[in-house]
């Protein structure tokens, strides 16, 4: 018997909370973190393991488990999951952020069993999302996932965490409704009926070109609009992003942590999961318009960062910037250019910028992640996250100002730093695509760099603030939290062949099957 | 030693890890002796780059290695490192200037409290430069890049507790990242055509007429932004008079000698994507805004040496000198590489020479400033040379390179430049715009140096600190010494009757030929052709340019040491244009006044916009929903699902209650709301699905309507 890989590392997390629930709140303070740990731990190193029985040079999906949930008068719902080189990196990201977060939150005091419970219920929604293969599950994890990040917000976040919780449960939740409708959408036009993704997407349902007036215009748009409202608020993408800064703000070091390093992504894993492969078509219809939302979330996420003083809005809004170069590749992936110019390249123009897009979504969860313990290590000290109160913190704290320059410099795209390789593909990917966009986005680049530069500046550089010579530097904890982080920053910067070989097949056969649905060339071609 | 090239950039790189890492432990251990750990990581470079050189000159083939770094598709993208004369000359100048620097940073920075700190930067910074020079790979050309500008960032604000410091390190690295955004539209522009990462497969493929000829040169001037960034050139050169604010070694090694010349550098590396435009459709008239790419090279090239010169004359602040006579000798180089492969060699001799002796003058700044007692003022200065006769003598010496005196290295790094634009001149008359331009920037040249050096050696001292100073510890005026043996006679390498102009026939630059094996496309085609033509030295271009060189010290000597001419005698009739170089031709204050300040207003609004508009819209809605639709609900909850409803509302507020801080009631009708939304939503829609086959054939108006 094969173990159920896939399964042991989803629910670990959920064996772990049962068990914290069984802790006494006041006496078994230590063990409750204890548990947390272990089985974050654990579930990590299953994830880890995987990579050992995935073979890579594969672009199907592997490590499949797949058994009836129910069957409600031919209403079937599977327990369906396995992996690909998309999902692989994700996962991989996942548990090790998780636990990270919760090594660092250790130094939560304040209803330690609540905390540590509903962390690991939001692994297991997490890890869930990532791995199903199934809408109905795939919609039950999204929403475990949801829940837990509430309360988390609601219940250790900062001042205004009960407007922030409930902005952000209500924003998602009408996504998810969207996307619910979608689904159903595909349920329902699908031969023989079904919730299987990998099912839906080879029944090619939307199959050839696709335009006005032809046969199930309707519904595809539906599906495509109602799966785009509920991935791109999660992403987020101009102008959905409100939420994000605000739940950033309020949320507690960790939450903030596990928000920006993995919730976003799945929703740029949505698109690249469900909104290419199963409706490739309508999605090269309206591809334009997430180009222009995604170079808008670059430009206009990156000058609001620049604006802003509080450290933590500032890595928020970052985040918008740098979600838009997902948004940007996942485009270009798909966005129709003009007919038979460049066919050969085409191809590996568009492969390029989806391994980019996928390489970038890992990126910006080690870096962002990284980012945010950093804010959080400064708030714990200062009480303060206002840029202009600090100053001359490179002196009295190096270590933090060293770990902080590496994350900042690798968020703007130093070379030999992950973020770079991931934002060179993307470009140059995108730039085959569209050009005039991709230009305009590549000015981003600049405005990345002059907001991190301010931010060093504002809290490292100059004479210290005779404030803040109490302060003091990085502790065990926060640096094990930060330096895997920065290494793995700087082993994908150099050498990111593993991972970008893994991404490449899953991210080639996805381009190769689109382009079997549809022509990819063809349709709108005033951006070429 | 050529295979073992790869091992150049490691040692500085290991030297600067372990200062990074052991640092203060160390320096806790051994004190200041710590800064020889620098010392030795890039020492151990020169028998290695030394070896690569004399190898290539030995006639062994150059080497071009490949690794895979990920795959796009089915395609690898490779990236590597090639050794060839320009590389290996480059290896060999950067590892011996930054010897010499880092030698002369012992004593430079005796008794800092980041001493550690500052060894670790300049070993990291050789590691980054030498990687940029080894690359074979647009990837690999552009990390460098932007690593030594990262470098040069930490370096200029090493002192980051004063603020004209760190404003400048920021300052450079965003003007940098302004010229980048070219560079990398430019790679960019070349992966479109050719989706590969290799120079040598770009060329072939650029030889093979596979990239249109406008977008090769649209190309090539992208990449020049990158040059026109890192360079200092026009007219983004306001970075590096102000990176002037770090210590002075860094002034030398990054602001002069090496980093300042990766742009010229990069340009000379990817000639072919320069040349081609160019040669395919006859000098000097291309595609580009009528203006091919190598010309464009050189009227940014000139307007720099020109404007910087100008400028140059009215510094009072010694190393602002030498830093716009750096900007000036960069727009020269790149004058030089404009001329086509005739001027490409005398631009990277220029290059070369250049670094050695322009480093020799910022060490040499660096000692006077020492000997003052961190004075840099030159009106400050004078009578120095008796109080530090070696650093008096060296900095002689490099003066007199720079100004391009017989038999000074600079003479013949210039004079081969110059002669290059004279020959050019013959076939179109543009030409003598840059040779009179280059000659009259030439005498400005000879003129500023010529008054730096009289004001600060000569004379009585006016200030109390340069009537106290003292010459500089060994560790510093030996470095000096050695740099100035270099700028002295390196110039013979290049000279007619050495070899009969032994560097001309080592570095020279061949086009790829079309259809060339890819890979070895370099080697192939550059023994395939042979030297290029050379310019050839001329009597006449050397006596004119001697004469130049010759006007402006007297002149300067006339004006400053033996007080014939008064000054106001050139100033008054030169107002305005002495007005305009006061104030640096203005290009700061537009920059501050105008992008900067319009950036951060934009940034401002926007942050406006999106906490009232963009946020506003959100939280209307949401308020819409909680008085509108929930009021709805509400009624419709009590009367008609009564039940159903109040039984979600019933379990929902039992999760709002277990978060007990949360106030409840919002979150239950919320969530009742958009339950019941979401079942209607969802019956409607099931229902809609149901009847769209039937109506979708009538629905085809619609399409007709918007003319599909």
């Amino acid at each position: 018997m094969t173990i159920p890989l896939l399964s042991l590392m989803t629910f670990l997390p959920l064996v772990g909370m049962v068990i914290i629930l069984c802790l006494n709140r006041e006496r078994h303070v230590n063990a409750i973190r204890g548990v947390a740990t272990v089985f974050a731990a654990l579930s990590f190193l299953v994830s880890a393991y995987l990579f050992l029985p995935f073979n890579s040079a594969d672009s199907a999906i592997q490590l499949e488990e797949k058994a009836l949930w129910f069957d409600a008068a031919g209403f079937v719902v599977n327990y369906h999951m396995g992996i690909d080189g998309l999902s692989l990196p994700l996962i991989f990201l996942t548990t090790l952020l998780t636990l990270l977060s919760v090594i660092y939150s250790w130094r939560i005091t304040e209803r330690v069993k609540e905390y540590m419970a509903f962390f690991m219920l939001l692994e297991v929604g997490m890890l869930g999302v990532f791995c199903a293969l199934d809408f109905f599950l795939f919609y039950v994890f999204w929403e475990v996932s949801l829940v837990p990040m509430y309360f988390l917000i609601g219940i250790w976040g900062g001042p205004r965490r009960e407007y922030a919780a409930i902005k952000f449960f209500i924003y998602t939740l009408v996504g998810s409704l969207a996307m619910l409708l979608a689904i159903l959408a595909m349920y329902f036009t699908s031969q023989p009926h079904t919730f299987d993704i990998i099912e839906l997407t080879n029944q090619k349902l939307f199959a050839g070109p696709f335009g006005f007036g032809v046969k199930h215009f309707w519904v595809a748009t539906l599906a495509f609009w109602g799966f785009f409202l509920g991935f791109a608020i999660k992403v987020p993408l101009f102008p959905f992003h409100t939420w994000l800064p605000d739940a950033h703000v309020e949320a507690p070091t960790a939450g903030s942590v596990i928000l920006a390093g993995v919730l976003l992504k799945m929703g740029t894993y949505g698109f690249v999961r469900v909104s290419l492969p199963m409706l490739p078509g309508p999605a090269q219809y309206f591809a334009v318009v997430i180009v222009l939302l995604a170079l808008a979330s670059i430009i206009y996420g990156a000058l609001v960062a620049m604006a802003q003083t509080d450290l933590k809005k500032l890595i928020a809004y970052s985040s918008v910037n740098h979600m838009g170069y997902v948004m940007l590749g996942v485009a270009a992936a798909v966005g129709a250019t003009v007919p038979d110019r460049y066919g050969p390249t085409l191809e590996v123009a568009r492969i390029t910028a989806l391994n980019g897009a996928v390489l970038q979504m890992f990126n910006h969860g080690i870096i962002t992640g990284a980012l945010f313990f950093l804010v959080g290590v400064i708030y714990d000290r200062a009480h303060t996250r206002d840029l202009n109160s600090f100053g001359g913190l490179a002196k009295q704290m190096p270590v933090y100002a060293g770990i902080m320059m590496m994350a900042s410099f690798a968020s703007l795209g130093l070379p030999t730093l992950s973020g770079f390789v991931s934002e060179f593909l993307v470009f140059v990917g995108s730039f085959g695509v569209y050009r005039v966009f991709t230009a305009l986005a590549v000015l981003g680049v600049i405005f990345t760099a002059v907001y991190f530069l301010w931010m060093i500046q504002r809290i490292f550089l100059g004479p210290l603030n005779r404030q803040w010579t109490e302060l003091t530097d990085m502790d065990g904890g926060e640096l094990v939290a930060t330096v895997p982080l920065c290494f793995l920053m700087l082993f994908i910067g150099i050498y990111p062949r593993p991972l970008l070989d893994l991404i490449n097949t899953a991210m080639s056969g996805l381009v190769y099957e689109m382009s079997q649905v549809i022509h990819l060339v063809q349709g709108w071609g005033m951006w070429g | 030693m050529l295979q073992l090239a790869w091992i150049t950039p490691l040692l500085p790189l290991a030297a600067c890890a372990v200062l990074i890492f052991f640092g203060s432990a160390l320096r806790k251990r051994i004190g200041e002796r710590v800064g020889w750990i620098g010392v030795a990581g890039i020492a151990a470079t020169i028998p290695f780059s030394v070896g690569c050189l004399v190898e290539l000159l030995l006639g062994a083939a150059p080497v071009d290695v490949t690794a895979v770094w990920g795959h796009i598709g089915g395609r690898a993208m490779e990236v590597g490192y090639a050794v060839d004369p320009l590389a290996a000359v480059m290896l060999t100048m950067v590892s011996i200037v930054a010897t010499c620097i880092q030698v002369y940073s012992i004593g430079y920075m005796h008794g800092d409290a980041r001493f550690q700190r500052f060894f670790a930067y300049l070993s990291l910074f050789c590691a980054c430069m030498l990687m940029l020079v080894l690359a074979n790979n647009f990837v690999m050309i552009y990390g460098g890049w932007e690593l030594v500008g990262l470098c040069s960032y930490l370096l200029i604000g090493f002192w980051f507790e004063k603020r004209s410091a760190y404003l400048a390190a920021k300052k450079a690295f965003i003007t940098n990242r302004v010229g980048d955004f070219g560079f990398a539209l430019g790679i960019l522009v070349l992966f479109f055509y050719v989706p590969e990462l290799h120079f040598g497969k770009v060329f072939a493929a650029a030889a093979n007429h596979e990239i249109p000829l406008l977008w090769l040169g649209i190309a090539a001037f992208l990449l020049f932004c990158g040059a026109i960034g890192k360079s200092a050139q026009f007219p983004l050169h306001t970075w590096l008079p102000d990176a002037m604010e770090g210590p002075t070694p860094v002034s030398a090694l990054i602001h002069a000698a090496t980093m300042v010349a990766a742009g010229v550098y990069m340009v000379a590396r990817l000639f072919t994507i320069f040349y081609l435009p160019t040669a395919e459709q006859g000098l000097p008239f291309g595609e580009l805004f009528g203006i091919s790419p190598l010309l464009w090279v050189g009227i940014i090239g000139l307007i720099t040496a020109l404007m910087a010169a100008i400028i140059g004359v009215v510094q009072s602040d010694i190393k602002r000198v030498l830093a716009y006579s750096t900007i000036s000798q960069l727009g020269y180089m790149m004058v030089g590489l404009a001329m086509g492969p005739i001027g490409f060699v005398a631009g990277v001799f220029h290059l070369i020479t250049h670094a050695f002796f322009k480093a020799l003058l910022f060490l040499g700044s660096g000692s006077v400033i020492h000997a003052c007692h961190e004075e840099q003022d030159i009106w400050k200065m004078g009578g120095l040379a008796r109080k530090a006769p070696i650093t008096f003598v060296t900095f002689w010496a490099g003066t007199l390179a720079l100004a391009g005196i017989f038999p000074f290295a600079g003479f013949f790094s210039k004079d081969e430049i110059l002669a290059a634009t004279f020959h050019n001149a013959a076939a179109h008359w543009v030409y003598w715009v840059f040779f009179i331009g280059l000659e009259l920037a030439a005498f400005l040249t000879a003129f500023y140096m010529g008054r730096c050096c009289f004001l600060t050696f000569s004379g009585e001292a006016r200030s109390d600190k340069a009537a106290h100073a003292h010459e500089s510890p060994a560790v510093m005026t030996v470095p000096l010494v050695i740099l100035a043996v270099f700028a002295v006679f390196l110039g013979w390498v290049g000279s007619p009757w050495v070899g009969g102009n032994l560097f001309h026939h080592f570095v020279h630059y061949a086009p790829p030929v079309a259809e060339a094996t890819h890979g070895a496309a370099h080697g192939a085609a550059a023994a395939a052709h042979g030297g290029g033509e050379a310019a050839g030295f001329s009597w006449l271009v050397a006596s004119i340019s001697t004469l130049m060189a010759l006007a402006g010290l007297g002149l300067s000597a006339a004006i400053y040491r033996l007080n014939l001419i008064p000054v106001s005698w050139i100033k008054t009739p030169l107002y305005p244009l002495y007005y305009a170089a006061r104030h640096k031709f203005w290009f700061d204050d537009i920059y501050e006044g105008v992008i900067v300040r319009g950036v951060v207003l934009l940034a401002n609004i926007l942050r406006w916009v999106d906490t009232n508009i963009v946020d506003g819209v959100v939280n209307l809605i949401g308020w819409g929903v909680r008085v509108g639709v929930a009021t709805v609900c509400g009624f419709i909850d009590k009367w008609i699902v009564d039940g159903a409803v109040n039984l979600i509302g019933w379990l929902t507020g039992r999760v709002g209650e277990y978060g007990s801080r949360l106030q409840t009631g919002r979150v239950q009708e919320y969530i009742s709301a958009l339950v019941f939304l979401g079942c209607a939503a969802a019956a409607a829609l099931y229902l809609a699905i149901l009847a769209l086959p039937y109506l979708e054939p009538h629905l085809g108006f619609i399409g007709v309507w918007f003319g599909r």
